[in-house]
Parts: structure tokens; sequence; C-alpha cells
């Protein structure tokens, strides 16, 4: 073939370029939007809870994921260190996701539950508190600062047009669900865990009657990253092969 | 070239004044009516920036006239390599603070603005986007001209390319410090500052390819094929990557369009093409200009050009899977990512063979002339990281390499070694040709420039490859019993000496890069050289060689 045409006239190299291109993003993204064996069948799933999201806003607004995975891989000494591999479907509603790249801390993707409230409280104000050899950041002003929730309606709505099935319910409630679930002793409490099942509700930094802190906010994500997927009913071997 | 009417001179300065003033109202609005601190600062930031540029266009009337198309339009490339220059210091400092701040966490401040995780994104688009971008500017905007020998098409629109370009880094930048990002790597700058670079980005596009249009030589130069891939590739990757639902059209939150295992595909077929496009096409562009022009030697072989460049672009696109081995992504895209990738060490020593080979008959330069020795080093170490890549990319190795600092110490033997190094001599070479200069106030200086570098890299390197391995090898330790043999802590107390060597490497390589302002301010200031006769006859301005005729545009 004459290389000529492509070096003399500028759009033919363009379009040329562009063809070139476009070919293997086309293949390896578009299937997997396609393909049903892309996220395996599993119960558990459900979008985050008002309160579970805007702790998971602050996640990236401090760029945790800058030195933590949230994707243990399928391999022995990761399934044994952090738990079961972490599946597609378990972060079927992350926007975006937060599988991260560089483990300077521990993955994080099955930390829910590990630690109690009061050790991420210790932890965030000082990690070497906790843990003396740690490098992490401290984040004291993270207790301090009162939660901003006020368009945590609007981030819902906005999520939903992403694709997150948030009802009109769960938007509607959404301030109302985020303070019920620091506030255990309420009768609204029993509404979020209804409409977000295994929503852990209490007062997450400790501060009992206080309003929600953004300590709060991160300790309630953290405690149910890797808690929601029923592993008892997960077959991987059956339907979910891939 | 005929004058510009003066009807069409008149249109583009009302069209320049009115896109300011509509900018500039805009960004008032949003100041006031922001739902968000940041989002208010930003839109000041750019109603001020948009006021700015309408006073200098009214206040600088296009000349038009004959004279006017004479001469290459190199204001916008100047500010570009001053730019490049400025914020490759920034960069360069910005992470070896963060450096240090893994060796000596109390660095962090416990505030929030000087946390790692708010810092090393402003590291990352500081080095990738700002000086990176800024090099990449700077010499497509110079090498098109020459090569075409043509003047930059439009008049006004260089110079939006050049200052809105800076003005997306601010945006970026002092978004990620006040906690504004999409925590995407590499695209972390929030959808409306996504919106403004598709906007530089699209006239970046069409200033180039309009200069092709002009353009007085038959073909288009091999150089410019990969500018052109770079600049359209990169548009490609930013629009999709970055598709994204607003929480408001005041506020500066938005959510990622895509959930999961997409996002994460589309991620990473966006950041290794970030990789791929931007720091390899693009810089590739540079070698294939200024090694030949340097050494006064054709490229060693046209045909390996060819074909090496369709390879090269062709195969790059598939690699991204590579950084999402063994995870929730599907087993078949991992296979074609890791596949693509290992195919790619071939197109890659293409291009290595063939930068390294222009040299065949001036060998000799690599020892006389420090600059030229910085261009073909760099050629060297991207030959170096395009091999270490590959081998990455294969899942065994993967499996004990992803997550640690070998991945670090990889991209910064591409960064700091191709990417800054090849930048560090088409500057030294650009900056006497800009300004008109016999020579580089020092040679002297370069040579010291290139030492301190080299051995900062060679620190940063190898540290990062046993602190990596080290990690990698503990976190999958069993002891006799079959039980874990180490706690994750274990392996972050292991890693505190390489971190100060690696901080140490680069701090050197910062010093480096001092060096050079201090060079580039001296020779662009006008300072008599003091060594000029140990420079090359190209360390000159074209027009000052001896023998060289005037060869204007026109």
């Amino acid at each position: 073939m004459n290389h000529a045409i492509f070096e003399r006239h500028s759009l033919v190299l363009l379009i040329g370029i562009l063809v070139v291109v476009a070919i293997g993003g086309i293949v390896e993204i578009a299937p997997l939007f396609l393909l049903d064996s892309t996220i395996e069948k599993v119960r558990g799933m459900r979008p985050y809870s008002p309160l579970e999201l805007a702790g998971r806003d602050l996640y990236i607004r401090e760029g945790c994921y800058n030195c933590h995975s949230q994707m243990i891989r399928s391999l022995r000494d990761e399934v044994e260190r952090y738990g079961n591999y972490s599946l597609a479907a378990e972060s079927m509603y992350d926007h975006p996701f937060q599988w991260g790249s560089k483990r300077t801390g521990p993955d994080l993707a099955r930390v829910g539950g590990k630690y109690s409230d009061a050790w991420h409280a210790d932890h965030m104000r000082d990690p070497r508190a906790v843990v003396p050899a740690s490098v992490m950041p401290g984040y004291p002003y993270l207790a301090e600062r009162a939660l901003d929730y006020g368009d945590i309606g609007e981030r819902m709505t906005a999520l939903k047009a992403a694709g997150v099935p948030y009802t009109d319910e769960m938007i509607a409630s959404a301030k109302a669900d985020l303070e019920a679930q620091v506030n255990p002793d309420s009768k609204a409490a029993r509404d979020v865990v209804q409409r977000y099942p295994k929503a852990q509700v209490r007062k997450f930094d400790g501060a009992l009657g206080a309003p929600a802190s953004e300590l709060d906010a991160m300790i309630a994500y953290l405690q149910m990253l890797g808690t929601l997927v029923d592993f008892t009913s997960f077959d991987a071997a059956g339907p979910n092969l891939r | 070239m005929s004058a510009p009417r003066e009807e069409l001179i008149a249109f583009s300065g009302a069209m320049a004044v009115l896109a300011a003033v509509a900018g500039a109202i805009l960004g008032l609005i949003i100041a006031l009516a922001a739902k968000d601190g940041v989002m208010a600062l930003h839109g000041l930031l750019f109603a001020i920036a948009a006021a700015a540029a309408g006073v200098y266009v009214v206040t600088h009337p296009r000349p038009g006239g004959p004279d006017e198309q004479n001469a290459y339009m190199d204001g916008p490339v100047k500010v570009a390599t001053i730019a490049t220059v400025f914020w490759g210091i920034v960069g360069f400092l910005a992470g070896d603070l963060i450096a240090w701040q893994l060796a000596f966490p109390a660095l962090n401040l416990d505030l929030p603005w000087t946390s790692f995780g708010r810092l090393r994104p402003l590291h990352t688009s500081a080095v990738i986007f700002a000086f990176g971008g800024n090099a990449l500017l700077a010499t497509s905007l110079y090498v098109v001209q020459r090569t075409s020998r043509a003047r930059l098409a439009g008049y006004w629109a260089p110079w939006l390319v050049v200052w809105g370009y800076q003005l997306f880094i601010v945006l970026a930048a002092s978004g990620y410090v006040l906690g504004v990002t999409q925590a995407k790597e590499y695209a972390e700058p929030e959808w409306y500052v996504d919106l403004w670079l598709t906007i530089v980005w699209v006239a970046y596009l069409l200033v180039f390819l309009g200069t092709l249009w002009k353009r007085k030589e038959p073909h288009i130069y091999v150089a410019n094929w990969f500018y052109l891939a770079f600049i359209v590739t990169i548009a490609m990757l930013h629009i999709i990557n970055n598709l994204a639902v607003p929480v408001s059209l005041l506020g500066s939150k938005s959510y990622s369009l895509f959930p999961g295992v997409q996002d994460a595909m589309t991620q990473w077929w966006y950041g290794h093409n970030a990789v791929g496009f931007f720091l390899t096409a693009g810089f590739l562009g540079i070698m294939y200009y200024f090694i030949p022009k340097r050494v006064e030697r054709p490229i060693y072989s046209y045909r390996l050009s060819i074909v090496h460049f369709w390879s090269l672009i062709f195969l790059y696109i598939w690699a991204g899977p590579h950084h999402l081995h063994y995870t929730a992504l599907p087993d078949w895209a991992q296979t074609l990512g890791m596949t693509f990738s290992i195919m790619l060490w071939m197109p890659s020593w293409g291009g290595m063979i063939n930068g390294l080979m222009t040299l065949s008959g001036a060998w000799d330069r690599l020892r006389t002339d420090p600059v030229v020795r910085l261009l073909v080093v760099s050629v060297a170490f991207y030959g170096m990281s395009t091999f270490e890549g590959p081998l990455m990319s294969i899942k065994a190795v993967n499996s004990l390499s992803h997550y640690t600092d070998w991945t670090i110490g990889h991209v910064h033997s591409g960064a700091l070694g191709w990417v800054g190094m090849v930048s560090f001599g088409a500057i030294y070479c650009l900056v006497p040709w800009l300004w008109k200069r016999q020579g580089l106030y020092s040679m002297r200086l370069v040579e010291w420039h290139f030492w301190i570098a080299m051995i900062g890299i060679v620190l940063y390197v190898s540290s990062m490859w046993v602190s990596g391995i080290t990690q990698g090898l503990m976190w999958r330790a069993y002891d006799d019993l079959g039980f874990l043999k180490y706690s994750f802590v274990e392996t972050v107390e292991a890693m505190h000496w390489p971190y100060v060597i690696r901080a140490t490497g680069g701090l050197l390589f910062v010093l480096g890069s001092l060096l050079m302002a201090f060079n580039v301010w001296k020779t662009v200031r006008g300072d008599r050289p003091v060594d000029v006769e140990d420079q090359p006859r190209t360390a000159a301005a074209p027009e000052l060689r001896a023998g060289a005729l005037a060869a204007p545009a026109e």
C-alpha cells in the first residue's frame, strides 16, 4: 500500500488514526455493558444508605484510593489475608469504582466489622496511636466537623441518573434516614434498616446525641465495606462461572 | 502569504472580546450562585482570567498588514516553554514532599490540605499534565511550524490554547488541595474543569490541523503524525472516561457515569493510554524532531517509523486491562490486555531503535554534547521501561508486582528517565533557538544537571525495585505451619529505608531541575554564554549559525 496518502492528506491521516485507536476500546469495553456474565448473580447487594454514601464521598474527597485498594485478587495469600476475593457485583453501585492500584496501606474491600468503631475513631484521629508503624496521615478534623449533608438527596438523584436503583421514597427520606442512622433509639432508625438491609445503626464516633460528624459517615462507610453479599448462597462454580 | 483581510481581523478581534466577556459573565454568575466554596472560587478565577484575556485583546489590537504573517508565531511556544520549567519544578517538589511523607508521616501535618491523599494527585497531575503537557504544547507548536514551513493557524487561538491550558492546571490543582476530585487516577479534575479542558483541547487540535493545512511541504513530517495521534486520542480518552452526572450545575461534585467493573475498565483504558499517548506518542514526536535536528542526521529508517507508528497506536489502546489482573474484571479482558501488552514491546523498541540509530555517524556527539546525551539516554530509558512494562503485564509477574512500589518504580523510570530527560533535552535546544541566542548560558550546568538527575533516577528506581519486590514477597510469605508470615504493618516497616533513599533520589532530581531553571533564566535574559566555544553549532538559534541562510516562514 502506498503510505503517501496518509502523509499528504492530514484528514486522511486523522481518520486513519481515529479508526486504529478506536478498535481496542470498542472490543474491550463495549461487551462489559452487554454480557450478562460480567456481573455475578448474588444476594444482598443494595445501594449505599445516605450516611454510607456521605462517608464514601469523604473517602473520595480525601483521596484514600491513593493508598488503599478495594479489590481482593483471587490469589491464595490475599484471600487468607483479606477474605473472599472481590466480586464484580460488589462494586456494581460504585460511581466511581474505588478498586485502587496501590497498597501503601492494606486492602479495605472487606474491612467492615474487622475493627471496632472506637478503634476506627482513634485510628482516624492519630493512626500511630493504635498502629505505631503506620505511615497514614492523621485525620483529626473529621471528628470535629459536622457532616454537610444538605444536598444528600440531590446526590442520590444524580446517582439514580447514572443507574443506581434509588427509589423516589429513598430520595425523599434521604436526610431523615441519614440522621436516623446515627440515632439508634429513634423510630426512624427501623425504617433505615428496612430500606437498606444490613445497615448498621449507631453513633459511630461515640459522641452520643451530637449531630452526625464527618467521622460518623466515614466509619459508617468503612464498617459496611464488603458486608453486603450473602456468601452462603453464592455459587462461584455454578451460574457465575466466567 | 497574503495579508489577512481587514474584515477578518475585525471579526476575529470581536469574537475574542465577545468570548472573553461571555466567560467573565459566566464566571461571575458561578462565583455568586455557587453551591459550594470551591465552585465559587473557581468561578471567580475563571472570571478574572477571562477579563484579563479580554483586556489584553482590546489593548493589543491585531496589527494586520503584510508583515503580520511573515514570521513564525513563537510567543505561545515561549510561554509554554517557561511554563514547562515552572510546573516541572512544582510537580517534582510536590512529588518529593509526598515521598518524604511516606518515610516520615508527621510531614502530613494532620491538616486536610497537606495530606498525602490530596497531594499525590497534585503531584501526578503537575508532572504529567502541567510539566509534560506544556512540554508537548511548546514542542508541537514549534515543530509543526518548522516542518510545515507555515505560521501557526489563527491569531488568538494559539494564545487561548496556551493560557487556557494554564487555567485548567490552576483549576485542577487548587481543586485537589481543597478536596474536589473525581477519584479516578490521572482523571481527578471534576466535571466542569474537564469541560474547560475539552474546549482548550479542541482549539489545540484545530490550531495544529490548521497549521498542517497551510503547510508548504508536500509531506507531513513523522513527528507530526505522533503529535496528531496524541492530540486526537487524548481527546477521545478524556471525553469518554470523564462522562459524569453532576449533582448540580452550580456545584463541583459529580458521579462517574459508569459503575464498578465498567468504570474500572474505562478508567484503565484511559489511564494506560494517558501513558501511551500523552507520555509516549507525544514525546516520540519530540524525539523525531529534536534528535535529528540536534545531531544533524536524518532519521535512521523511514520505513521503521511508518511500521512502528501504526502498530504502536493500534496496540497501545488494548493494554489497559493489565492494570486489573486477577480482579473482578472478566478473564477474557485480562487475557487480551496481557497479550497486547506483550506485543507492544516490539513497536516500542522499533521507536527506540529508530531514535538511537539516528546517531549513526555522530556517536561522538554523545561525548561532546550533554544535550544530546540527555536526549539519547532518555530513549534508552524508554527502551528499558517499555521492556519492563510488558514483563510486568504478564499475569504471574503482575501477581507479585501489582499494588507494590515496583509499579511506582516502573512509572518513574519512564517518567523521570524518558519523559523528564527528553523534555530537558528539548528545552535546552528550544530556549536558545526561540530567544535567538548563540547558545545556552552554560553547557557545564547541563552536564551537572544530567549527572545529578541521573544519580537521582538510579536511586529512585533501584530503591523501588527493592521495596516493591520485598513487599510483594512478604505479602505472600508463609511460615512452616502454613500461616501468613507477616502482618501488613510489618511490610510497611520494611519500606522505611527504601522510602528514604527514594526521597533522596527525588531530591537530586529536583536539584537538577533548579539548575535547569537557572540556566534557562540566564539564557532568556541574554547573558553572555560562559562556554560558547564548547557548544556545538546546533546549540545556536538557526538564524545565527555560521553559513545559515535566513529562512523565515515566507
